[in-house]
C-alpha cells in the first residue's frame, strides 16, 4: 500500500522537479515549486513523519511561495539566459553525485530492523521517554528535550536569516512619494474586492486559532513551535495582502516584530540559563518543578512558546521588507 | 479496504491536475491546478490518514486546508500589483 | 451496524472519488479557461463534501469527527472564494471568455 502511495508520488515528484528546472518563466516555476511542497509533504506524511510532513506544508507550501512571488515582484518574471558549455560544471556535478550514490550502497536498507540505529537509538528513545519526559510524541521529546542544543542552534539560525534580510532589504529606508490616483490603487490591494476580504477577515481569527492549538498541542500529536509560527504568520500575511500593507503594519508594528524576532530566542537561552541558576546543567528541565516530569513539561512549554515566537517574526519581517520595497 | 478507491482517484485526479499545471498555456491555468492540487491532497491525507488507523493525523489535513488558500490569495495579490505596476509605470509625464 | 457504516461509507467515498476524477479530467480536457474553472470549483466542493461525509461516519463520536467538521467548514467557504477571485483575476487582466465577443456585440446593439 505505501509503496504503491510512493511510487505515484515520487513519479510525480521527478516530473514537477525536471520541469521547475525547465521553466523559462519564473511564475510558472513557483507555482510548480509550491506543487513540489505539497508531493513532499504528502510523501512523508505516508511514511509515517507526521511532524515533517505539517512543518513542510506550512512553511514550504505556504509561506515560501509568498516569500518567492515577493520576490519576483521585485525582480523580473523570465529567465536570463545563461552561457552555454559547461562541461566541467556538469562533470563535477555527476561526479560528486556517483560518489555520493556509491556510499550510499554500505547503509542498511530503508526501515530495516536490523540497522543498528533500530537496535541501540531508537528503542532508548521510546523506552526511556515516558518515564524520564513523560508525553507521548517521542519526536518533540527528542527535539525539545534530548537534543535541546540543537533546537537552541535552530533558533538562532532562524535569527540570524532574520537579521541577514533585514540587513540586505533595510528596516527604514526613504519611500518615494506616491500620490494621488496611483497611492489609491496601490492601497486598495485586494481591498476592493469584496468577496474574498469578506472571507479572510473571517478566516484569520480561526487560523491564529489553529496555530495555538498547534503550538500547545505538540506534546500529544504532530505540531510544535515551527509550524505553529510558520500558520500564524500565514495568518498575518493573509491579513496583510487583503487589506494592504499599510493596515497590517498597523496590526503588528515594527517593534512588536523586532521584540518577536530577538524575545523568542532570547526565552530560548534564558530557559537554560535558569536551569543552570537552579542547580542543574544548562537546558537541563528537570530542575524548573517538583518532580522531573513536570519540570521537562514546563521547560519543553516554554521553549517551544521561544520557537514559536521567533519563527513567525522572522516570517513576517521578511514578508514586510519585500512587501515594503515592492510598494515603493 | 474501503478506502482504496477513493485514494487511487485522489492520486489519479493529482496527476491530472499536474499535466494541467505543467500544460496550461496561461498563468491563471497553473494557478487553478495549483489550487486543485491542494484541496485534493487535503483529502488525500484524510482518507490515508484514516487509512493507516490513525485518526490523529486530521490537523495535517486541516494545515493544508488554510495554507493553500493562502497560497492562492497570494498569488493573486501578485498579479494585482503586477496589473498597477504596468498601468502606472508606462506613462512617463506623471512621476 | 459496522459493517452497514462501512457499506455507507464506502458508497459515499467511492461517489466523491468519481466526483473528483471527473473534475480532473475536465480540467484537462475542456477547451479554454474559464470552463476549466467551472469544472474545477463545481467537482471539488461537490467530492470534498461526499468524502468527507463517508470519513465522517468512520470516525465515530470523537475529536476526529470535530476535526473533519472543521475541514469541511473551512474549505465549503475558501475553496468558492478562491475560485472566484481566481475568475475575477483573470478577467480583469484581459482573459475573455470564448463568446464573449459577440455578447459584447450585443450589449452595444442595445438588445
Amino acid at each position: 500500500m505505501t509503496l504503491l502511495f510512493s511510487l505515484f508520488l515520487l513519479t510525480m515528484l521527478v516530473i514537477v522537479a525536471v520541469a521547475i528546472v525547465n521553466s523559462v518563466n519564473l511564475f510558472a516555476a513557483v507555482i510548480l515549486s509550491g506543487i513540489f511542497s505539497l508531493l513532499m509533504a504528502a510523501n512523508f506524511f505516508v511514511l509515517d513523519a507526521a511532524d515533517v510532513a505539517l512543518t513542510e506544508a506550512a512553511v514550504g507550501a505556504g509561506v515560501a511561495t509568498v516569500l518567492f512571488l515577493g520576490a519576483l515582484a521585485l525582480t523580473g518574471e523570465h529567465e536570463r539566459e545563461g552561457p552555454r558549455g559547461h562541461f566541467l560544471h556538469l562533470f563535477i556535478a555527476v561526479a560528486t553525485g556517483a560518489v555520493l550514490i556509491y556510499a550510499t550502497f554500505d547503509n542498511p536498507v530503508i526501515g530495516d530492523p536490523n540497522a543498528p540505529v533500530h537496535q541501540h537509538v531508537a528503542p532508548w528513545y521510546l523506552e526511556n521517554t515516558p518515564e524520564l519526559i513523560g508525553i507521548p510524541n517521542v519526536v518533540t521529546a527528542v527535539l525539545g528535550s534530548f537534543r535541546g542544543f540543537d533546537t537552541l542552534g535552530e533558533v538562532f539560525v532562524v535569527f540570524t536569516a532574520g537579521i541577514g534580510v533585514l540587513s540586505i532589504l533595510g528596516v527604514r529606508h526613504t519611500l518615494v512619494e506616491i500620490t494621488g490616483a496611483e497611492l489609491d490603487a496601490r492601497q486598495r490591494s485586494l481591498r476592493h474586492h469584496l468577496i474574498p476580504r469578506v472571507v479572510s477577515r473571517g478566516m484569520v481569527p480561526l487560523i491564529l486559532l489553529f496555530a495555538l492549538y498547534v503550538q500547545f498541542h505538540g506534546e500529544y500529536s504532530p505540531g510544535g513551535g515551527f509550524q505553529a509560527g510558520a500558520i500564524a504568520a500565514a495568518a498575518i500575511i493573509l491579513y496583510c495582502l487583503v487589506e494592504g500593507d499599510d493596515r497590517g503594519r498597523e496590526l503588528v508594528p515594527e517593534w512588536l516584530l523586532g521584540l518577536m524576532l530577538a524575545g523568542g530566542a532570547f526565552l530560548f537561552g534564558a530557559v537554560g540559563v535558569a536551569c543552570m541558576l537552579l542547580g542543574g546543567n544548562f537546558l537541563d528541565y528537570s530542575v524548573l518543578a517538583r518532580t522531573q516530569t513536570d519540570g521537562q513539561h514546563f521547560g519543553l512549554l516554554l521553549i517551544e512558546l521561544g520557537v514559536g515566537i521567533t519563527v513567525s517574526g522572522v516570517l513576517l519581517t521578511v514578508f514586510h521588507a519585500f512587501a515594503r520595497r515592492a510598494s515603493r | 479496504m474501503i478506502y482504496l478507491p477513493v485514494v487511487l482517484a485522489l492520486l489519479v485526479t493529482m496527476g491530472l491536475a499536474l499535466a494541467r499545471a505543467l500544460l496550461g498555456p496561461s498563468l491563471y491555468d497553473r494557478v487553478l491546478a495549483m489550487n486543485l492540487f491542494g484541496t485534493k491532497t487535503v483529502l488525500f491525507l484524510a482518507a490515508v490518514a484514516f487509512l493507516s488507523g490513525r485518526p490523529d493525523f486530521l490537523d495535517l489535513a486541516l494545515a493544508y486546508a488554510l495554507i493553500n488558500f493562502i497560497g492562492v490569495m497570494a498569488v493573486l495579490q501578485f498579479f494585482q500589483s503586477r496589473e498597477l505596476r504596468r498601468q502606472y509605470e508606462t506613462p512617463r509625464g506623471e512621476r | 451496524m459496522e459493517t452497514a457504516f462501512d457499506a455507507i461509507s464506502f458508497v459515499l467515498m467511492t461517489l466523491g472519488g468519481l466526483c473528483v476524477f471527473i473534475g480532473g479530467l475536465g480540467v484537462l480536457r475542456m477547451p479554454e479557461l474559464f470552463t476549466r474553472m467551472h469544472a474545477a470549483s463545481v467537482t471539488d466542493t461537490g467530492g470534498l463534501g461526499l468524502v468527507v461525509l463517508g470519513l465522517a461516519l468512520q470516525a465515530g463520536w470523537s475529536l476526529a469527527l470535530v476535526k473533519l467538521a472543521a475541514i469541511l467548514v473551512f474549505l465549503f467557504a475558501t475553496s468558492p472564494t478562491s475560485a472566484y477571485a481566481l475568475a475575477n483575476a483573470a478577467l480583469l487582466s484581459g482573459h475573455r471568455p470564448e463568446g464573449a465577443e459577440r455578447l459584447d456585440e450585443a450589449a452595444e446593439r442595445g438588445s
